[in-house]
């Protein structure tokens, strides 16, 4: 394989609060090659927006002090100068965040907030710029997009904004877009539109995307290789398909058999005990010790490491159980979904 | 499980209706336009069922459980409960029957008063309701927090040293302390994580076997619906467009929209997720102030024939046993073909601007 895209390598970052240091990401490595799309699932709290924040350099430097390196295209990111980073974001990597409302600037025309981005990376007209805004809103589906070009962004629905959002992040053909929670604020028939969306520029324009979501079906729908997060680090990765179909974390397992589903009838939902510790004061040993129904004396003491166990080396987890417990647990799991299975 | 059957109906909605005037000026405020944010929902709530209501955002499910608890005074229709029209009840003539009518918020953040120890919050119900003595209502409390999974210690605590699915939980034992018959939970577990969610569906679950009670749940979430409720009446644009049980529902959906929701919903499951053949709908929910004419679904619908769906209004009516439907030209089959399809591509509707 050529170089990748972007290679994250034990990524840290730490907020300082006043009840102590938060490790909010602690020692995460991916890498992400071109034209990929990886999901990166977890519930609140499990570091994967600050991941992407800390890959894009948007953590407030006056509380947040990371680590490692984040090699885009061999560059590391968290090294280079502020002028150098802002001539990478929203140029070579763009960023889609959840709520279009708040990030939109609701005073200016979002003709105007699409040409600034164009402007500010390339050595074009105003004239030019507004070309491309115009055109960029076609190719994401707005109609009328030569008049709504002169509109402010409250004029437009929830699902027309995270358009704009889209088009804005598009605008630079970007190498590398970073989607947090795009569809979370939309309704379902929306969210479809703007998956679908996606999913088709992504293959137009060809770039990479880094999608973060709590929805697994999200992913399901969309990504080529998903990591799983678990209190600020990886717990579970692998190619989509390896991941749904055959899980091997205790965490993915619980995540999975808690998930209500259209397509499958279950009378009880499976529940993971207790809730997600504190990055204050995480468990000693695997953070998913106390919740875990599996665990082991071992799991209280010592830290497991992503290993790739089933043969398949592209699918990693971070477990002290043996390969054929989580693969007779994963099976169970499994067939107990499928026989649930409606039409 | 619902038992079917006449004679054991709970609550009885008669073309429910709430309009909110549009107004201009200040002084003088001039009615321009009015918001039919329900207009004409009927459906009949049998003892011990969840009825799951659906919809998009500005759909009129939350306006209709308001009106339903006279949180809102309805415009017109009728809300028969235990066989007693509540319609006209003053809010003192409300009062005692408020103890067999009680509700679960979305947000635990917002909905528990922030300056209250969850004794006070858990017990002010029973204290209103003139409920027992004292030392009675904290041993209540105490058991209420017990029932719900939580601490009898943690009595003397404030909400915010409580997690999300804590304070929910805390909002459920609210809502049982006078024992209720019926409880509407609006959205109760969209602001929760996964774990956290199964972990108050199952409660709810329980809980409902346990004390007989009833469920109005509103969600837009499709996948929770589908868990938690026995029928499921699905509402666009402040109607219900259809009502089933929830099998048939799910399996059988008939209406346009409900086939469009379905599938627009992403399935965990690659493999199955993938190979589905989406519907996916044109546009944007129209603007409330001014809907499309008859059925308010037409113009983004895949099965639209002109001359018919904007001229005539359909009547929510029965298509099978349980399942009635409001549309001229209920799915024959689902997944849907593109043959069942009238138009290739609906125009896209804008609701803004």
């Amino acid at each position: 394989m050529s170089e990748p895209l972007l290679d994250v390598r034990d990524l840290r970052t730490e907020f300082s609060t006043d009840d102590g240091i938060v490790r909010a990401v602690d020692g995460v490595s991916f890498k992400v090659e071109p034209g990929q799309v990886l999901g990166i699932v977890g519930e609140s709290g499990s570091g994967k927006s600050v991941t992407c924040l800390t890959v894009m350099g948007l953590n407030d430097p006056k509380f947040a002090v990371s680590s490692g390196e984040v090699l885009f295209r061999g560059e590391d990111l968290l090294k280079v100068s502020k002028s150098r980073l802002r001539e990478v974001r929203g140029n070579e990597i763009a960023m889609i965040f959840q709520d279009p409302m708040t990030s939109l600037n609701p005073v200016h025309k979002i003709g105007r907030q699409l040409a600034e981005a164009v402007v500010l990376h390339e050595d074009v007209s105003r004239k030019q710029a507004y070309a491309r805004a115009r055109e960029l809103l076609k190719a994401v589906g707005i109609p009328r997009a030569e008049r709504r070009i002169d509109d402010y962004p409250h004029q437009f629905s929830g699902g027309m904004r995270q358009r704009v959002m889209i088009a804005m992040a598009l605008i630079n053909n970007p190498d590398l877009i970073i989607a947090d929670e795009p569809t979370t604020a939309l309704d379902v028939t929306t969210q479809a539109q703007i998956l679908a969306l996606l999913k088709r520029l992504q293959e137009d324009f060809g770039s990479a995307v880094i999608m973060i979501t709590h929805d697994l079906g999200v992913v399901a729908e969309v990504a080529d290789d998903v990591i799983v997060m678990y209190a600020a680090r990886i717990v579970e990765r692998g190619a989509v398909r390896s991941i749904f179909n055959e899980p091997r974390h205790p965490y993915t397992w619980g995540l999975m058999g808690s998930l209500p589903r259209l397509d499958v009838n279950v009378e009880r939902l499976y529940q993971i005990p207790g809730q997600p510790p504190s990055l204050l004061n995480p468990p000693v040993g695997c953070r998913f010790h106390p919740r875990c129904a599996f665990a082991m004396p071992v799991c209280r003491e010592k830290d497991p490491r992503l290993e790739a166990t089933s043969g398949d080396p592209a699918h990693e987890e971070a477990c002290h159980l043996d390969g054929e417990t989580k693969s007779r647990e994963a099976a169970a799991l499994v067939a107990t979904l499928t026989a649930g299975a409606v039409v | 499980m619902s038992t079917v059957g006449a004679g054991n109906e709970l609550l009885v909605v008669e073309d429910l209706k709430k309009h909110f005037p549009v107004t201009r000026g200040i002084v003088f405020q001039k009615e321009i336009a009015t918001v039919k944010a329900v207009d004409g929902v009927s459906f009949t709530l049998r003892e011990g069922e969840t009825l799951g209501i659906v919809g998009e955002s500005g759909c009129g499910k939350s306006t209709l459980v308001r009106c339903i608890l006279k949180l809102l005074e309805p415009t017109g229709g009728r809300v028969v409960f235990q066989g007693q029209d509540i319609t006209g009840l003053s809010r003192r003539e409300m009062r005692p029957l408020r103890r067999n009518m009680m509700m679960v918020f979305q947000d635990p953040y917002a909905s528990l008063n922030a300056r209250k120890r969850v004794g006070f919050i858990i017990g002010e119900a029973l204290e209103l309701h003139g409920i027992g003595t004292p030392a009675e209502r904290k041993r209540r409390v105490q058991e209420l927090l017990e029932v719900v999974g939580l601490n009898p210690e943690h009595y003397n605590r404030f909400p915010h040293e409580f997690s999300g699915g804590q304070r929910q939980r805390i909002g459920v034992a609210r809502a049982l302390a006078v024992n209720p018959k019926l409880i509407f939970c609006d959205e109760p577990v969209s602001a929760l994580d996964v774990s956290v969610q199964a972990q108050i569906l199952n409660l709810l679950k329980d809980l409902q076997r346990e004390f007989g009670l009833t469920y109005v749940f509103i969600a837009h979430d499709l996948n929770v619906v589908r868990h938690i409720s026995d029928r499921v009446m699905v509402m666009y644009l402040g109607k219900a467009v259809e009502l089933a049980d929830r099998d048939e529902l799910y399996i059988h959906p008939k209406h346009p929209y409900t086939g469009a929701l379905l599938s627009a919903v992403p399935i965990a499951s690659p493999d199955i997720g993938r190979a589905r053949k989406q519907v996916v709908l044109e546009g944007d929910v129209p603007n409330p102030i001014n809907p499309p004419v008859a059925c308010n679904f037409h113009p983004r619908c895949p099965r639209f024939h002109q001359g018919h769906c904007d001229v005539e209004t359909p009547p929510l009516a029965p298509i099978a046993h349980d399942h009635l439907v409001a549309c001229h030209y209920p799915l024959e089959r689902w997944p849907m073909d593109i043959a069942d399809r009238s138009v290739a591509a609906a125009q896209p509707v804008e609701s803004a601007g």
